[in-house]
This record gives structure tokens, sequence and C-alpha cells, in this order.
């Protein structure tokens, strides 16, 4: 092979390097089951990874801003307990809005400890892991939240039903995708995230007010992770207080799968869907193909690195490289 | 001169990227014992050059020859296994570690169970240092010394191997001219070694103190060879960039307009006190002092990075208080910064996006970004500035070091600024877009900018200003107009030695 095709196949697979991974990935898994394409597979696949999709929605605007979100997943949990407490206090009109109310609030407390006070993210949210977990467990008593008349409400119909055939958690994901595609990629606020994320330093020297930036993008994620509480919330009827533990992570796993740089200042939210999708079909293919599932997380997280191996080898141009 | 066998020989090297060729058949060679400068604009090769020399790039055609013997380069740390050492412009060095374990990283001496020979090594550098004949010991911390004694410790990094080529980027970018004179002592005592040396810079000063012989690179290919003490600088230059730099005195033919800004009795803390200056529409004031005197700190007070402690900055005659850069963008002030990838750009972002970043928000149909405004602004500031990009989806990072800086400089025009801050508006650019930038500055001025122009570089500040206001320590010693102003007496004033102040 020439060096130049050589260059140029590195360029499309540097590009298209995750969307190329996950093309021979369902290929592969469709020829070992043919069930893994099924319509309703699909279908199921995309259903239980929208919860995690709308909560990567957000982490994907923290994370191109240059910071992490490790408090989604207990956060989540918040949103979940408090809401099926407030459905049966106060009735779900009320519920709702009380409950993003309240997560938007934590939201925009990160968003200040780390915009405006310039605190480590990973350490603010890490520590918020665990302080939003203890917050969940006195507002329960660490006892399971349950609405006590699951048939007289209308509450299921976030992550029940369903509307022209598609099931309602998958169009919120979809319309929510769509709306912070163009938040991200076609507004001021996009272009100023990529900014801050991408050099801080000469954001500010161009009037970039860097910290509110940062702020918002901690609002932001917690406004996708108070739909995601009440995704949760409306599927289940009732609640365990560690819904969310974990996810945090498998996020994160999702965001970086789809390419965006953990450094920041890249990253789309359609590749954050593409990563969604893939982890959610390596769950559910590992599943068909009879696997274990605690082996699973095993497998999940080998098959993670090697993709962010891959798409970083392909952007270099070689498998290794001395400097990076 | 007779020819002996050459240390290392580069035979027409070829390098191409993706819709560039970077290199196009380079060669040339350099003997034991010589200084040989390598020239050439931002953007002409330099740089890639030496990263196929150094492994880092693999050549598509051509070959390196070392004592005359073919060699492939894989790695850096394979080129200096061959004898080839690069001591870089940006310092690579452990701050937290000693002298002695920066210059034999990776390759300290060990006893039985794998432990350091502390003796040996410490043995080792201290005889490295006194070849270098440095006045620090192998136990230093490396972040304990200065910016030159640092790229000393990287000089005895490659004294561990036999050194057959040492490459020098940019050594003297960050050197006093003391410390400039102890590099030079270094340089010509390897060459007296016997060792061949690659000169990378700019400075033409240097240049022709230096170095041997001179080749020069154009737009990735060879220019040829010139014997320094047979050429001047205009031919140099010439060669570099196809035609003659001019660096004359300024003179202005336009009218001046009435005071765009002032400031009165400006002071912020132990950077600078008690600063008064003021810039008129069509003006170009130039700032001269040594890097500490505080002019950048001006600059920043003005842009609203720093909080003044005292004084007053008056815009158009109005006092007004300038507490954020959104609040001096908003009253028409500009900064195009010094660290022009630190401060100045998003490497990362395209063309377009860097230079409509500040005004994001008014480019705007409705909540979305107009993007077809955005081209446009792009697309007259390209062709006034005459930057070269294949197209606004260029990523910054990409372009030489002259087109970054039209960027920045497009970025801040674009903003219609009534008063536009330059500082240091050519460090690490070439001589071509020099002078590029130096007739921008100039046109600026003629169509009612007020500018101001801060500089560490004398021939730069003479060309441009206006007026100039010579700083030392954190005051303004004195202020010149372009007619009175010598060489002798601008050096005397940012040296500190007060002659007949002017109020």
């Amino acid at each position: 092979m020439t060096a130049l095709s050589r260059q140029k196949i590195g360029g499309v697979l540097a590009r298209q390097g995750i969307l190329i991974a996950f093309v021979v990935f369902m290929v592969g898994f469709a020829m070992a089951n043919q069930r893994f394409i099924a319509v309703d597979n699909v279908f199921g696949v995309i259903r239980s990874s929208a919860i995690l999709g709308v909560m990567a929605l957000g982490v994907t605007f923290v994370v191109i801003g240059g910071n992490l979100d490790l408090s989604v997943g207990s956060m989540m949990s918040f949103s979940t307990i408090v809401v099926l407490d407030l459905h049966d206090k106060v009735g779900p009109a009320l519920a709702i809005p009380l409950m993003f109310a309240m997560t938007l609030a934590l939201g925009a407390f990160i968003g200040f400890l780390v915009g405006y006070l310039k605190l480590n993210s990973l350490i603010v949210t890490l520590g918020m892991l665990s302080a939003i977990h203890g917050l969940t467990l006195t507002w329960s008593g660490g006892k399971n939240m349950d609405i006590a008349d699951k048939e007289g409400t209308w509450f299921a119909i976030f992550g029940q039903s369903s509307a022209l055939g598609i099931p309602m958690p998958i169009l919120i994901f979809a319309l929510l995708a769509v709306v912070l595609s163009v938040l991200l990629s076609k507004t001021p606020f996009g272009r100023k995230v990529y900014a801050v994320g991408g050099n801080g330093t000469a954001a500010t020297f161009s009037g970039i007010p860097r910290a509110r930036v940062v702020f918002m993008t901690y609002v932001l994620s917690a406004f996708c992770v108070a739909t995601a509480g009440l995704m949760q919330a409306s599927r289940s009827m009732g609640s365990q207080n560690t819904v969310g533990q974990g996810l945090e992570l498998e996020v994160l796993a999702a965001v970086i799968l789809g390419g965006a740089s953990l450094l920041g200042g890249s990253g789309t939210v359609f590749k954050t869907v593409i990563g969604v999708l893939i982890l959610g079909f390596i769950q559910n293919g590992l599943l068909l193909v009879g696997l274990e599932f605690y082996v699973q997380y095993v497998v999940t997280w080998v098959i993670i690195i090697l993709a962010v191996w891959l798409d970083i080898a392909a952007k270099r141009g070689r498998l290794w490289s001395p400097i990076a | 001169m007779t020819d002996p066998t050459p240390v290392l020989r580069l035979e027409g090297i070829v390098k191409t990227f993706p819709g560039v060729r970077a290199l196009d058949g380079v060669s040339f060679s350099v003997l034991p014992g010589e200084v040989h400068a390598l020239m050439g604009e931002n953007g002409a090769g330099k740089s890639t050059l030496m990263k196929v020399l150094g492994g880092i790039h693999t050549p598509d055609e051509g070959q390196i020859f070392i004592d005359e013997e073919p060699t492939q380069m894989t790695s850096p740390q394979h080129a200096k296994a061959k004898g080839v050492v690069f001591i870089h412009q940006e310092l690579s060095l452990a701050d937290e570690l000693s002298v002695a374990e920066n210059i034999f990283l990776g390759e300290l001496p060990l006893k039985s169970f794998g432990l350091v020979d502390w003796a040996k090594l410490y043995a080792d550098t201290n005889a490295i240092l006194k070849t270098l004949n440095v006045g620090f010991d192998a136990k230093t911390r490396v972040g304990d010394l200065s910016i030159a004694n640092q790229q000393m410790v990287e000089i005895g990094r490659a004294l561990t191997v036999d050194p057959r080529a040492v490459i020098f980027d940019e050594p003297t970018a960050s050197l006093t001219d003391a410390e400039k004179v102890v590099l030079f002592d270094v340089i010509a005592d390897l060459k007296a070694r016997g060792v061949g040396i690659i000169y990378i810079s700019h400075r033409m000063e240097e240049i022709f103190k230096m170095t041997d012989r001179i080749s020069v690179l154009r737009d990735g290919s060879y220019r040829g060879t010139l014997i320094t003490a047979q050429t001047d600088e205009d031919e140099v230059t010439q060669l570099m960039i196809g035609r003659a730099l001019d660096l004359s005195r300024n003179v202005s033919h336009h009218d001046m307009g009435p005071v765009a800004l002032e400031a009165r009795g400006l002071s912020c803390g132990d950077l600078f006190r008690d600063v008064s200056f003021s810039v008129r529409q069509g003006e170009v004031l130039g700032f001269y002092g040594l890097v500490g005197a505080g002019r950048t700190e001006i600059a920043e007070t003005l842009f609203g990075l720093r909080d003044p402690s005292a004084g007053q900055i008056l815009l158009n005659g109005e006092e007004v208080r300038i507490s954020s850069p959104m609040e001096a963008i908003r009253l028409g002030i500009s900064l195009v910064p010094e660290d022009r990838k630190g401060q100045g750009l998003v490497l990362g972002m395209n063309c377009r996006d860097n230079m409509t970043l500040p005004q994001i928000d008014d480019l705007r149909t409705g909540p979305l970004v107009s993007e077809g405004a955005e081209v446009a602004i792009f697309d007259q500031y390209r062709d006034k500035l005459d930057i070269r990009t294949p197209g606004w989806r260029q990523t910054v990072g990409n372009l030489s070091g002259g087109n970054q800086q039209k960027i920045v400089i497009g970025k801040w025009l674009s903003m219609r600024p009534e008063v536009l801050i330059v500082d240091e508006p050519t460090r690490g650019i070439d001589v071509g877009s020099k002078s590029e930038i130096h007739n921008l500055i100039r046109d600026l001025a003629a169509q009612g900018y007020a500018v101001i122009v801060i500089s560490s570089e004398m021939p730069e500040v003479l060309h441009v200003s206006d007026r100039i206001v010579a700083m030392y320590s954190g005051r303004v010693m004195r202020e010149f107009t372009s007619d009175e102003v010598t060489e002798d007496s601008l050096i005397q004033a940012i040296s500190g030695i007060d002659g007949d102040k002017v109020a």
C-alpha cells in the first residue's frame, strides 16, 4: 500500500472510526445471532438505553466544556426518589416541576463550585456523588419509594406509553438529542462551550464569560438528569435509593466512546448518541450470545478500552506512538 | 574549505501530508565542527524537516546519512542513540527532579537490584556540567534554575551520548543578552569538538555572529546554501521571502485625530506604578522595555484582566472602569495577546470560529449562529490580511505562526475597535510575515485606529511607532517621538538610566 492511500484510509478512519467500529460490530453480532437485529430487539435496546442516553447528552456538554461530571448517577437516584415521593404527597402535576427545580439547584451548586470558584471538577462531582446519595437516603429514610395507586395516575406516560408506535423513552431521547445537538452546534452558547473547553484562557481573552459557560453546562447536565429520573420513575413507578448507582461511569464511557476528548473542546451530540447505542448493543449482544451477566461487566469494559484505543490509533495513524 | 565527511547529510527528503507537500526534495549537509543555520519562514518546512530527522515523521522519499552511512530514524531516542540530539525551543524538563536525574532521565546508572547508583549519577553529571562551565551542581532542583540554566541542563542531556550533530531550535528565544553569551560559548565549545550543529533561528544578528553556512527553505523546498562570511542579511532575506525587507524608521504622513485613550497615574500593585500616557486616533504608540518591565501588565489592565490599584483610564476623554475583557470589548478596546497559542487562539477550533469568537452573540439569526455572516467576516479578513489557509474549515493549530497571528488580528479588527493593543506582534514569526504585520499596523493607524504596540525588539518598535514609551521596572522612564529617538537613548532608558526625563 502506498503511503498516500494509507494516509487517506487513516484520515477516514480518524474521522469516522467509531461509526465504522459500530457497523462492524453490529454486522458481527448479527451474523452470530439473527435475533440481534430483529426489530423488537433493536427497539428494546434503544429503549433501555434511553435513560442512560439522556444523561449522556448533558454530560457531553460538561465534557466538551473541559470538565467531568461523576455525580449524574447519584443525582438521577435523587430525582427518581424525590419525584416518586412527591407524587403521592402533592400529585404528579406539582411533583414534576418541584423535582426539576431541586435537581437544577444541585446542578447549579456544582456549576458554581466548578465554574465560579474554579474547583477541580473531578473532586467536586466525586464529592457530590456521595453527598447527593446521602441526601437521597435522608429524604427516603433509606426505604424504597413506591407510588401507591399505580393505576390511577397519568404519571406512567413518560416511561410506559407510546406515540406513533414508538415508545415514549425513545421519543424523549430523540427529541432531546435533536434539540441539544442544535444547541451545541448551531448556537452561540454551543460555540462558547467548545471555546472554553478547547482553551479557557483564550476564551477569556476573547471576552467569553468562562465561569458562566461552565456553570451553564452543569445546569444543563442536571436538567438531563432530572429528565432521566422522571423517565425512570415513570417506567418503574417505584424505586430503590440506588437506582442510578454506577451510571456515571457508563455515561462517561458512552461520551468517550462517542469520541469526545476528556481534555475538552471536542465531541458532538451525534457522536454521543452513537456511543450510547454501541454501549447498549454491546451489552445486549453479549447477553444474546449467552454470556453470563457478571462476565459482561468485564467484557463491556474491554471492548470500550479497545474502541477508545483504536479511535486514538486512527487519529495518530499508528497503533502506538512514543508521543501523545 | 576542503571536503571532509559530513556528519549529517540529507538527500532529497520528501514528506507529504494530505493536501500539502511539506518537504519537497530537501538536501543539505552539516560538516564536523560547523555551525549550520537553517532558515525559512514559518511554514517553510523547518519543523517538519526536524521531525523527519528526529524519527517522528517517516519521509516518503529521500535518505538520511550519518557519517555517510544511510540511517533510518524511528524515534527521538533512536536518533539520539545515533548521535543526533535536539535542544528544543520549549524545554521538556521535570521541574521537581534534580539536574542529574533530568540529564540521565531514562538511562539512570543502576546498581544491583535495580537501585539507582547515585554516586555514579552525580559524578557523571558533574563531569558533564564542568564541560558546560555552569554555576550549579548535579543535585540542584531543576525548577529552581533560571530558563537559561534549564537550557544548559537540556544541553547536558545531549552530552550523555557522544553527539555527532546537535540541533538548536530557537535557543535564544527566552534568554537575556548575558545568558546568550554563555550559550554561544557552549556552542563554540561543541564546534571545537568537531560536532556538527544545526542552528534554527529567526534572528539575523545571531545567525551572522554564530554560523558558518546558512541553508534556506521556502515553501518546503530547498533554496540554497550560503557561506555566512560571503553574504548579508538582504541576500538571506530575499532567498527566504523572495523580496527585500523594509525596516526603515517610521514616518507618518497622515493626520492624527483626538486622543483616544489616556492613562493617568495608573498603578497596579508592584507590577507598574504611576504610569501615564496617551494615544491618539491614527497613532501608533510603542512600548519598549525589558521582559518584566510591566508592559504586558499595562495591556492586561487596559483590557480588564487586572484591576488597577490607582489611577484613571480615559476613553475619548471620559473616565471608564474596565472590569472584564467583555467590558473592554464593549468599550472598543481589543488586545492581541503576547502568547498567541495560549491566549490568542483555541488551537483545536477552525479558522472561522476563532475569528468570530468575540462577536458570536451578535452573529445570530434568531437563536442560531448565522454561519453565512461568519463566513463573510472570515472571507473579508482573509483577503484583507492575506491569510494563507486552504479554507475556513482548517484547524488553526495547523497554520504557520504568521497566519495564526493574522487570525488573531483579524478577530479583533472585525470587531472594529477604537483602540487596538498588540503585545509582541511578531514573536516567533518569520521575516516575511513580520513585515506584512508591520505594514498592517501602519495601515491601521492610517485608517484612524489608535494602536498600542508592545515589543521587545528595538527595530520593530522603531519601525512601527510614532511615539515610544520606554519602561523600566514598572515605571515610564521616558517618552520619545520617532524623530528624536536614538537607539542609544532608548537602551539607556530601558536600562533604568535616567536621562533628561520628558514629562
